[in-house]
């Protein structure tokens, strides 16, 4: 390993510094004993057990999580169809503009977006709730999903799906037995993306949600502007907690299977 | 040898116009945007035809499988299959398997999985599939790699999946797009003696596409010599290689003298004079040719002898110096200056040992051939 010069382990410290610290002093803060959230006052778990108690608080996560799934599911759906097409329709007329207005929202403003939709989910339902928040979210974490499966299916060799083709499979058959379980990695990751993307979105929920359908992000929010509440912390470290032991599972099973494929290789070569 | 009283049955469907054909390419044009890829092109090729399409890269070959396959629509032109015209059937729906040049092996199936893929989507019953995979596994020689994915086996056992794969449907046409191109010398030319094995077996036609034209000689019972999307000559083997038709076709098979003048008819054919004060060249030809018409003459090296007193029993010689001497083992390639500047190559079979070799460099020789030997060419 060569040694970083003391430029650039001065860069990292600080960047990295930059990134971690806040997240650190919240989760120390989560165990701290005393009632003011900015002193320290010995350690304790009281807050996640008042956060266990807090039915404000497991009703909005419980919300929150049923709105993730179900946006994760229908914008991989439509963000994967609309790849696919994108990617394998050929010159279609009007590809440039479909190509254009799918990935509009990715630079769209959360503002501007949670406007336009609160207006559209006025005319079209009576009421606003946990519908309207999952196809807003839907809305804006599809171009996402769109982004990610389109660069796989860029890189995917479409001999593949000729060759179905020209053994008597459909188009239909061709996508779902032969395309999709290849690029069941950038599906994945399109719906790990879209689900985070769902659980921490606050501006667009806001504009979208109404009676009964409050997000944790919302619940948080109003909460922290009455004064920030420990069992808040509390919370955002088992999230922290969640997210990172999804990330090292992920990391170290796709790890694995490289190295699994590598040795295949070899053995296979060797045996030749 | 074979048997003087057996007379072999000669496989020539195309000399017998009685006979109909599998394919037919009827005027066919493909452009892509304005580039013309394949260019106003007829050809008909025959059942159980083995037959091979030969050329430069770029030339067209892929593109007019591809338009075999169904995954190209012809820009103009019909093509037929059995008599029916196929383009506007799917891929799905033809009779028309295809050994994709990049094995296209599905990387998330098993050998086994693979070969039974189009097997599963045909009429074929769920319970002969696996007797068909089985057979294909046998005739391939795969049997204890069907538990496999592909990324666990080496190119050459791909290669034969790819093959297995393609050949399970009994297709009526099984289109190979360079299917050799990845293998070493030695399994190649293992692979091709297989290939003709089982299209023996099997009665598939045969298309294949090849840039290399042994491997075009070795398997085909017709070769299409193509360029820029044209065909330039379809013969056999020995007739492209005997009998080219233009000098691009003759100097893109094997080895060849190409030697220009200007033609005098006499008897049966012309004398061709390539250079002042060198005696004529006497060749046959069939071809009508007028006094002083520019004539191009090919010959190949191996019907030159190089002997140091002229061979009187041949009509044509010609005086050189030996400038470079290629030994290839079973033969020897002398080649030659004549007086004239012309250069030219002739080969002989080391039928002794190198040492006892009669020429060496700066040689006088003199080289002989007969009056058939080579051929006449306008274009
Ligand atoms: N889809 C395509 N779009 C544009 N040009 C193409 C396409 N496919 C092939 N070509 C062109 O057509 C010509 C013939 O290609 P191809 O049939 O693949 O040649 P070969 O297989 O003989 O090497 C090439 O010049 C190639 O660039
Ligand atoms: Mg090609």
């Amino acid at each position: 390993m060569k040694k970083l010069s003391w430029f650039n382990a001065t860069s990292l410290t600080l960047g990295f510094a930059f990134l971690y610290i806040p997240m650190i002093i919240l989760v120390v803060f989560s165990f701290n004993g005393g009632r003011n959230v900015a002193i320290w006052g010995g350690f304790s778990t009281k807050w996640y057990g008042e956060l266990f108690n807090d039915e404000k608080f497991l009703n909005a996560a419980f919300i929150t999580l049923r709105v993730a799934l179900a946006t994760a599911t229908l914008a991989t759906i439509l963000g994967t169809i609309a790849a696919y097409v994108l990617v394998r329709g050929g010159r279609f007329y009007g590809r440039s503009l479909f190509a254009g207005m799918t990935y509009a929202p990715l630079v769209m403003p959360d503002v501007i977006l949670g406007l336009s939709l609160l207006l559209l989910f006025k005319v079209m339902f009576s009421q606003s709730g946990m519908l309207t928040v999952i196809l807003a979210h839907t809305t804006f974490t599809m171009c996402y999903v769109s982004v990610v499966v389109s660069s796989r299916l860029v890189s995917f060799d479409k001999s593949l799906e000729e060759a179905a083709s020209d053994l008597g499979a459909s188009a239909f058959d061709t996508f779902i037995s032969v395309t999709l379980p290849n690029i069941a990695p950038a599906v994945i990751s399109g719906w790990l993306l879209a689900f985070t993307l769902s659980l921490d979105d606050l501006v667009i929920a806001s504009f979208t949600t109404g009676p009964g359908a409050t997000t944790l992000p919302i619940e948080i929010f109003s909460e922290v502007r009455r004064g920030v509440k420990p069992q808040i912390n509390a919370l955002s470290t088992i999230m922290i907690g969640i997210v990172t032991v999804g990330v090292l599972i992920f990391s170290i099973l796709s790890k694995r299977q490289i190295a699994q494929r590598l040795r295949d290789e070899k053995r296979a070569e060797a045996s030749a | 040898m074979a048997q003087p009283h057996k007379t072999p049955v000669v496989f020539a469907p195309w000399e017998n116009p009685t006979e109909k054909p599998l394919i037919e390419f009827k005027g066919v044009t493909k452009r892509f945007g304005d580039f013309t890829a394949i260019d106003n092109l007829t050809l008909n090729i025959y059942q159980r035809e083995f037959f091979a399409l030969l050329g430069p890269s770029g030339c067209g070959k892929t593109t007019l499988m591809r338009m075999l396959a169904g995954f190209e629509d012809p820009t103009e032109g019909a093509i037929l299959l059995g008599g029916q015209d196929i383009v506007p059937v799917p891929p799905n729906k033809r009779p028309v398997n295809m050994m994709f040049q990049s094995y296209a092996l599905f990387p998330h199936l098993s050998v086994w999985d693979n070969i039974a893929f189009g097997l599963r989507r045909s009429d074929m019953p769920r319970d002969q599939i696996g007797e068909r995979v089985q057979e294909m596994l046998r005739l391939t020689r795969l049997e204890s790699f069907a538990k496999r994915k592909p990324h666990q086996i080496s190119g050459g056992q791909r290669q034969r999946v790819a093959l297995a794969r393609s050949l399970a449907k009994a297709p009526r046409l099984l289109l190979l797009d360079e299917p050799l191109g990845a293998l070493d010398k030695k399994l190649r030319n293992e692979t091709q003696f297989e290939l003709m094995d089982i299209q023996e077996k099997t009665g598939t036609t045969f298309v294949i596409v090849t840039h290399d034209q042994e491997e075009a000689m070795t398997v085909a019972s017709r070769i299409a010599v193509m360029d820029h999307g044209k065909l330039i000559q379809v013969d056999t083997p020995a007739g492209i290689y005997e009998a080219p038709n233009s000098v691009y076709v003759a100097d893109f098979i094997g080895d060849v003298n190409i030697i220009e003048g200007n033609a005098k008819r006499i008897e049966g054919g012309i004398e061709i004079h390539y250079a002042e004060g060198a005696a004529p060249i006497r060749a046959m030809t069939d071809l009508d040719i007028a006094d002083g018409q520019r004539v191009s003459y090919a010959i190949r090296p191996e019907k030159i002898a190089v002997s140091s007193e002229p061979l009187t029993d041949r009509a044509n010689h010609a005086r050189g110096k030996i400038i470079d001497i290629g030994y290839l083992g079973h033969l020897s390639s002398y080649f030659v200056t004549l007086g004239n500047g012309q250069k030219v190559e002739a080969s002989m079979t080391n039928a002794r040992r190198l040492s006892r070799r009669d020429f060496t460099w700066d040689d006088q020789v003199c080289l002989s051939w007969t009056d058939t030997a080579g051929v006449v060419l306008t274009r």
